[in-house]
């Protein structure tokens, strides 16, 4: 067993012993961690990152509106100290259906659904200060990577230029991969799979030198984490390339400054320096797109709003122009809404000229 | 057509010709063509009529000879379409002179012209039925009548001549009845007999319902016999006739009056035509009517008569008397709510008396819960008229729109928008009145006056307030069990747990939470009002339809 894994079974162990110390004496079991709720975000200017505030909460057992998540996080902590024990690693789902099931004389289950199991997950992290890959619990894999990068992974030499039309898939856990040699100018993120794919067939990595990565929506732990080390190890600028919407515009902001679900994370998981390469507002009228709008819904407008009111955008004036210009416009774009002027327009042209002229907003 | 125009003039004037065909009709040949004005429109309500008819007059008839009524209903099915029915019950009997009259001759009776609360009222019923009767089956009413122990008891086999409303006697005999005195009545009839809620059955264990001193002994077509025994000895009060209210009254009916009144000057006509009108507020209607009060009513014309109306209507007049009315009361309509409907609650309204149009009534509400009432359906409703149910015509009367019109959400029931609510529940609303204003002749839905809606709804908001207390007490108790239910059956799984993390013995984690669950601070959590659960989770946004692969 490793040292980290020693430190996690302790912590578990740990949370074990005060709540049973609490029976012992007729108290009502109680775990006390910090708040994770967007009351307790806290946006730090000097770091630029989101972080959990001092607030903390209570979890007790005889409590109504805690009962079934105190139980939740009990459940997922058995699971996690038996995985250790055993030396295996489960993904989010495989602990979902671990703990699904119903309670002896009842009608209720465990958990219901996968949300449930996956918040007592990232509790236990607040509680036990240990991540949930040291949990042994991953997520699965749903990124890409290519460019000129070999790595070492559990013992294989791997080169990302080497691997064919799929590229690397980036697993869950990033923390042991060494980088053996790294020949690129920078990164490009994206949101979309198919636009990666698009990059990949056109040898996009290879006549820019970069190195382009993807997952599918939103950016797994995984990804971001090893975003950041290429960042941080390799002094590679990271840029985003994301739908002109607000949910686009999300997933740069927790690349940029970490999500509120994650805040406790942060450190290891934000990139500071990413840059929105695009699409903005300003590609929809230099680049003539405004023929392939989709209207905006109300929930977009809402979550506009919300975006805009964000602490980490509030003062940005650059962004707060997107955000004005986006709800003029009271519509939305697809990256691949470029394909119109040709499929290889995003890799000959749009990309190389935004990165020449340095485009971005930061 | 210029030539045929010629032909016409030439000849005396076509009005002469077209008098020939112009005669009175007679009300019972009007009927024959209308049957459906009195409600045998088909085979079903057909039957359904002819029982309530003849009910409803068996009722009244005791109530009024002061006797605990007792009345047996037999259907026997002669073939497929056609039925014979057997009411028989122990009221006052009717004198053998009346017999014909009052069975055979349409617009007979002694309710029409009194101001009085009775199921009856404009003496077509039963005689409708017969109607009915010799239009499909041709054959004659059989009625047997006793008086009393000291007469014997007279048969007869009656018809109706249509063309001049008047009864054909086919026999009449003195019969050998063991009953003292009664009334026996033998009908056949075209019909057909179904169960469901606008059947025979359903209206008869309404009516036992509605009248707890009431017992039927039903006979079905099938030879299954109920009996709806009653719940109290107790007769309704006997319910008074009363004189017109001034403000309910119409021009015609008032220049009729005026026409055949015995009174010489227009005041003692006011004082003694109408209830609530002495000297002094006949002096004052005069006045406001500017006519002098010695003017003779023979004498007043038809712009004098809309006159006085006017001044009736400029007059305060106070509101007619209420004693003429005969409520059941919330005792006994819960009391006849339980014999028949197996329920867990009963609550009951009674409202004061009120007046619409110068005739005074009372609305009664009750509501049974939950029991044996099914729970996903619609609320059954039961209306009543004077002690009578309402089968038909639910969605066109004043009562079930003032049930849709009334919220019940905040008593504990399903409803969307301004519809009937959803739930284990019956409603029943009653409207006793000297005048009930149906929609039709055949009685079957109440018509929508302000007045009366306004009523109604204060009596169901009264029964609601009860049912939603009950619901809500209910509803607490079931939530206070499913909490204890809750950290009980969780604390086998914690236990579990804890054991599985610290490696103690399961048995010592589970018997100390156990101990817990009684502790005071415990059961408070467990009695306590639910607070809403900390809002901790779910504020990281996904795009919409999209999984987030954090989560896979």
């Amino acid at each position: 067993m490793k040292k980290q894994e020693k430190k996690q079974v302790k912590e578990l162990e740990s949370l074990g012993l005060k709540l049973v110390q609490d029976i012992e004496k007729g108290r009502n079991p109680t775990m006390e961690f910090t708040l994770r709720s967007l009351s307790n975000i806290v946006f730090d200017e000097r770091t630029k990152t989101l972080s959990l505030g001092k607030k903390q909460q209570q979890r007790s057992f005889f409590n109504v509106g805690h009962a079934k998540k105190f139980m939740q996080t009990l459940e997922v902590a058995k699971v996690s100290k038996n995985l250790i024990d055993v030396q295996k690693h489960a993904s989010l789902r495989d602990v979902f259906y671990m703990a699904k099931r119903t309670i002896p004389n009842s009608n209720t289950n465990i958990v219901d659904e996968q949300a449930e199991s996956d918040n007592a997950i990232e509790d236990l992290e607040l509680i036990t200060d240990c991540s949930r890959e040291q949990m042994h619990i991953n997520a699965n894999k749903m990124g890409s990577v290519a460019g000129n990068v070999v790595v070492e992974d559990a013992g294989d030499s791997i080169n990302w230029s080497k691997l064919g039309s799929g590229g690397w898939s980036i697993p869950s856990n990033v923390e042991d991969i060494e980088f053996k040699s790294v020949k690129a100018k920078y990164v490009i993120y994206m949101e979309k799979q198919a636009v990666w794919e698009r990059l990949h067939e056109d040898k996009f990595w290879e006549k820019q030198n970069c190195l382009i990565v993807t997952s599918q929506g939103q950016t797994t732990r995984g990804i971001r984490r090893l975003l950041q080390r290429l960042n941080d190890e390799h002094d590679l600028p990271i840029y985003v390339l994301a739908d002109f919407d607000p949910w686009g515009f999300y997933i740069y902001s927790v690349l940029k400054f970490g999500s509120i679900n994650l805040a406790h994370m942060s450190e290891t998981m934000t990139l500071q320096n990413a840059r929105f390469l695009g699409i903005t507002a300003d590609d929809v009228t230099n680049y003539d797109l405004k023929k392939h709008f989709i209207k905006l819904k109300d929930v977009d407008y809402t979550r506009l709003k919300q975006m805009a009111d964000y602490d980490w955008f509030a003062k940005h004036k650059a962004w707060q122009r997107q955000f004005k210009m986006m709800k003029d416009f009271g519509a939305k774009l697809e990256i691949q809404a470029l394909s119109s002027k040709g499929i290889t327009f995003i890799s000959e042209k749009y990309l190389p000229d935004k990165i020449k002229k340095g485009e971005f907003l930061e | 057509m210029p030539p045929q125009e010629q032909k016409t003039e030439a000849k005396e004037p076509i009005a002469y010709e077209l008098a020939k065909k112009q005669k009175e009709i007679s009300v019972a040949e009007f009927f024959t063509k209308n049957r459906h004005l009195l409600g045998f429109d088909n085979k079903r309500k057909a039957l359904l009529m002819a029982v309530k008819e003849a009910v409803d007059n068996s009722l009244d008839a005791c109530e009024e000879a002061r006797v605990l009524p007792e009345i047996s209903i037999e259907m026997i099915q002669m073939s497929e379409f056609k039925y014979k029915i057997i009411i028989e019950d122990n009221g006052p009997g009717i004198v053998k002179k009346q017999i014909p009259n009052i069975f055979a001759k349409l617009l007979y009776g002694s309710k029409f012209h009194t101001l009085k609360q009775a199921r009856g009222q404009q003496g077509i019923g039963i005689s409708a039925a017969v109607l009915y009767s010799q239009l499909t089956t041709g054959k004659p009413v059989k009625i047997t009548s006793r008086v009393s122990k000291k007469e014997p008891a007279h048969y007869f086999e009656l018809g109706i001549d249509t063309q001049n409303n008047k009864p054909v006697i086919a026999k009449e005999e003195i019969a050998e009845w063991p009953r003292e005195h009664g009334t026996k009545v033998e009908l056949d009839l075209e019909a057909e007999y179904i169960k469901g809620s606008q059947s025979v059955d359903e209206y008869l264990k309404q009516t036992a319902v509605i009248n707890p001193h009431v017992t039927l002994i039903y006979t079905n077509p099938k030879s299954e016999q109920v009996i709806y025994a009653r719940a109290t000895d107790k007769l309704p009060e006997q319910a008074h006739e009363i004189k017109p209210h001034p403000y309910g009254i119409e021009l015609g009916m008032l220049m009729d009056k005026l026409r055949w009144t015995e009174s010489r000057t227009l005041q003692s006509f006011l004082s003694a035509e109408f209830s609530r009108v002495g000297p002094g507020t006949a002096k004052e209607i005069c006045s406001n009517a500017a006519l002098l009060p010695n003017t003779k009513p023979s004498q007043v014309s038809r712009d004098m008569a809309e006159k006085l109306l006017h001044g009736i209507q400029n007059t305060k007049i106070i509101a007619p008397p209420t004693d003429c009315l005969s409520p059941i009361g919330k005792e006994l309509m819960e009391k006849g709510l339980r014999k028949e409907i197996k329920a867990e609650f009963y609550c009951t309204a009674s409202r004061a008396p009120s007046v619409y149009r110068g005739n005074p009534f009372i609305i009664e509400a009750a509501c049974a819960y939950g029991g044996e009432i099914p729970k996903e359906e619609k609320v059954n409703i039961l209306r009543f008229a004077n002690r009578v149910p309402l089968l038909y015509q639910e969605g066109a009367c004043a009562m079930t729109k003032s049930i849709m019109e009334t919220n019940w959400k905040p008593y504990g029931l399903q409803q969307s928008g301004d519809s009937v609510p959803f739930g284990p529940v019956v409603i029943v609303v009653h409207m006793a009145s000297v005048w009930v204003p149906f929609t039709s002749e055949s009685k079957e839905a109440i018509a929508n006056y302000a007045e009366i809606t306004k009523e109604i709804k204060l009596a169901l908001q009264e029964c609601g307030r009860q049912l939603g207390a009950y619901v809500r007490k209910k509803t607490k108790i079931s939530d206070q069990l499913e909490r204890a239910n809750m950290f009980e059956s969780y604390i086998p799984e914690v236990a579990d747990s804890l054991a599985a993390l610290t490696g103690e013995k399961k048995e010592k984690i589970l018997n100390g939470l156990q101990k817990m669950l009684v502790k005071p601070e415990i059961k408070q959590e467990i009695t306590e009002e639910e607070d809403s659960d900390d809002k901790l989770y779910r504020m990281e946004f996904v795009k919409p339809q999209q999984e987030n692969p954090e989560n896979q």
